[in-house]
């Protein structure tokens, strides 16, 4: 594990944000680094920071103070431009709320992120987009409106969103927060399928019972982090939702 | 990001609004649609006015009696006699840039022929006058110039003197008619002219040798005005010139006199004319303008609550790695797009509505060239002007407040 290559690396993050006159302390020194290949649940009820925590991940934000490496590059001092780059190609978003674009095909809300890539040709997106889809089994729905699918279909939509531009990262803010347990449970799946296959996958989620299908987990708790343990047990979704009661009509 | 794929994009946004886009184009579909009917129309109507005074004569010199007064009271233009038969024999020889010569006196009067009768007047006048009014005999002859001579009982007719006095439709020529006592032989009629822009008819009259009006009607031995035009268009203010200084001189005038006559140009009519068309072109132009103004506003309206609406978007193309100036770009081609295919369509309808104004109301158009790429240019530059605010607002959104915005 260790010989692996080091994707993230925190030191000593902070964040203060002023509300008022007042300075509300979101982060207040995190450090860790993820290595390539690991699947990281970050756990916190809300107002341990972990929203924060995302969105500098994300490089959406930068820390007040410390340093953020991603895939060995420094983002705090980084331009929002040059973050936007950073962002169309090292990492892929997979939102609670999905975020389609509505009254548009599960083809072109894949090809979303390729367009803001002047490399990749119209054919070659495509390609890819059909590939990504593939990946999350949605090859029979490419020309299905957004508007026309499940929640889980949406969802397996952005997660192929997520991996078309081939990131070093695939951060996932409660992916499965609007799901039912079932629907969840086939989203971990994918998750898990991701992840054997080598994709460095963080998992930001507020539900305790879902570290136990990560190869780590960090908790959060007032800006610090409170715990930092790997999962070696790593419990297969697959089993779980085969043993789920099938649905009822 | 190449331009290609945002205007992929911005096309794709669009599409997912059809009737909202239509709506929003509707303003500047009327606004450009308006500017070109309204220029076409204002425009034609100008041409038309010229039109009708080139065929007058452009070139027409009108010289009156004036400025006289006796005991200072200033005298109505008829009772003046400082114009003679030598002022009109000295322009006749002396001026260079004169081609034809007519005095013009007239006096108004019932015409009778049998049991038709009509109101309307004489004008004596030699046969130049009908080169300078561009006047052409479409049946029988000009008089002669000893029919001038000898003051000769003969008259040349418009239409309309035909029609009403002649309404069987036999030929009027070698007729006599009657003026008021005075009975005239018709030599020849006019070839028909109609209506003028100012709504004279240009048919209604007789013409007749300048003496006999003199000295069998009117009894004078002064001319009431000459007429007269200048060798081209352009050499008119030459001629006046040239006029201003015989008259001067055959009236004795000293250098601190004011003339004692008037000069008016066709020159000064057009002018005239095409300077109250243009104030009404004018007008019309500042009305549809302000047509396509709101339509620009209504483009911002819209574009601004489609900015707030898809907020959510906005942060989700941001996290995927869209800078600000892609999300400026997408918005500022959307309202670029709209403005345009509006402008277009707002061409094709104001050429189609001129055209309906031309068929049904037969008013005279002309489609201005420069009004079509105007309000093409004018099209863009709103969709610019009035989609870059909501633009920039949507570029400068924060990421992270956009994805959470509901």
């Amino acid at each position: 594990m260790a010989d692996k290559k080091e994707i993230i690396r925190l030191e000593n993050i902070r964040r203060y944000f002023k509300v008022g006159n007042e300075e509300v302390h979101a982060l207040r020194g995190v450090s860790f680094s993820i290595r390539d290949g690991e699947f990281v649940t970050i756990m916190g009820t809300s107002g341990s920071g972990k929203s924060t925590l995302l969105n500098l991940l994300g490089c959406l934000d930068t820390p007040t103070s410390g340093e953020y490496y991603l895939d060995g590059v420094a983002v705090r001092t980084m331009g929002k431009n040059d973050r936007a780059r950073l962002r169309n190609r090292k990492i892929g978003f997979v939102f609670q709320n999905y975020n389609l674009l509505p009254k548009t095909t599960a083809l072109e809300n894949v090809e979303l992120p390729l367009l803001y890539n002047s490399n990749v040709s119209a054919r070659e997106r495509e390609r890819r987009a059909i590939e990504a889809l593939e990946q999350v089994g949605l090859h029979d729905r490419m020309y299905h409106k957004s508007n026309q699918m499940s929640g889980g279909q949406q969802q397996r939509v952005a997660i192929a969103r997520a991996l078309v531009n081939n990131p070093v990262l695939i951060l996932a803010d409660e992916a499965t927060g609007n799901l039912d347990t079932r629907t969840s449970y086939s989203i971990l799946v994918l998750f898990q399928k991701l992840h054997r296959m080598g994709r460095t996958i963080i998992f930001v989620t507020h539900n305790p019972d879902l570290s136990q299908f990560s190869s780590r987990n960090i908790v959060l708790r007032d800006g610090k982090i409170v715990s930092d343990e790997v999962n070696t047990n790593i419990r297969s979704a697959q089993e779980v939702f085969d043993s789920l009661p099938p649905e009822e009509d | 990001m190449n331009l290609t794929n945002l205007f992929k994009i911005a096309f794709k946004a669009l599409s997912n609004n059809k009737m909202r886009c239509f709506l929003t184009m509707l303003g500047i579909i009327i606004g450009v649609a308006s500017v070109i009917t309204m220029l076409a129309i204002g425009q034609g109507s100008k041409e038309s006015i010229r039109a009708q005074i080139s065929e007058m004569g452009s070139n027409m010199i009108m010289i009156m009696p004036g400025a006289d007064m006796r005991g200072g009271v200033r005298q109505s233009a008829e009772d003046m006699q400082t114009l003679k038969m030598a002022d009109y024999e000295a322009i006749r020889s002396k001026c260079d840039h004169v081609v034809g010569v007519s005095p013009n006196v007239s006096s108004s009067g019932q015409y009778v022929n049998g049991n038709n009768n009509y109101p309307s007047s004489i004008n004596g006048v030699t046969s130049d006058y009908l080169d300078i009014r561009r006047l052409t005999v479409a049946d029988g002859n000009v008089f002669t110039d000893r029919d001038v001579k000898s003051a000769a009982k003969v008259c040349i007719i418009g239409q309309t003197i035909v029609d009403e006095l002649f309404p069987g439709g036999d030929s009027p020529i070698g007729k006599v008619i009657r003026f008021d006592k005075l009975p005239l032989t018709v030599v020849g009629v006019l070839e028909a002219k109609g209506y003028n822009s100012m709504g004279q008819d240009q048919d209604d009259i007789v013409l007749a040798p300048y003496t006999t009006v003199m000295k069998r009607v009117l009894a004078i031995d002064y001319i009431q005005g000459i007429i007269c035009s200048a060798t081209s268009e352009e050499y008119t203010d030459v001629a006046i010139d040239e006029i201003t200084d015989v008259l001067r001189s055959n009236h004795k005038l000293k250098a601190s006199d004011d003339d004692d006559f008037r000069i008016h140009s066709q020159q000064e009519l057009s002018n005239m004319l095409s300077s109250t068309s243009d104030m009404m072109t004018t007008l019309l132009a500042c009305i549809a303008g302000i047509s396509l103004l709101v339509g620009g506003i209504g483009i911002m309206n819209i574009m601004y609550v489609s900015v707030t609406e898809r907020t959510r978007e906005i942060g989700l193309r941001m996290s995927i790695g869209a800078r600000g100036i892609d999300i400026l770009s997408q918005f500022l081609i959307e309202s670029v797009i709209i403005s345009i295919t509006g402008g277009i369509i707002g061409i094709i309808m104001g050429c189609t509505a001129a055209f309906v104004v031309k068929g049904i109301l037969n008013w005279p158009i002309a489609i201005q060239g420069y009004s079509v790429i105007l309000s093409f240019f004018v099209c863009t530059l709103t969709g610019v002007f009035f989609g870059w605010y909501p633009a920039k607002k949507a570029s400068n959104l924060d990421p992270i407040e956009a994805l959470r915005y509901e």
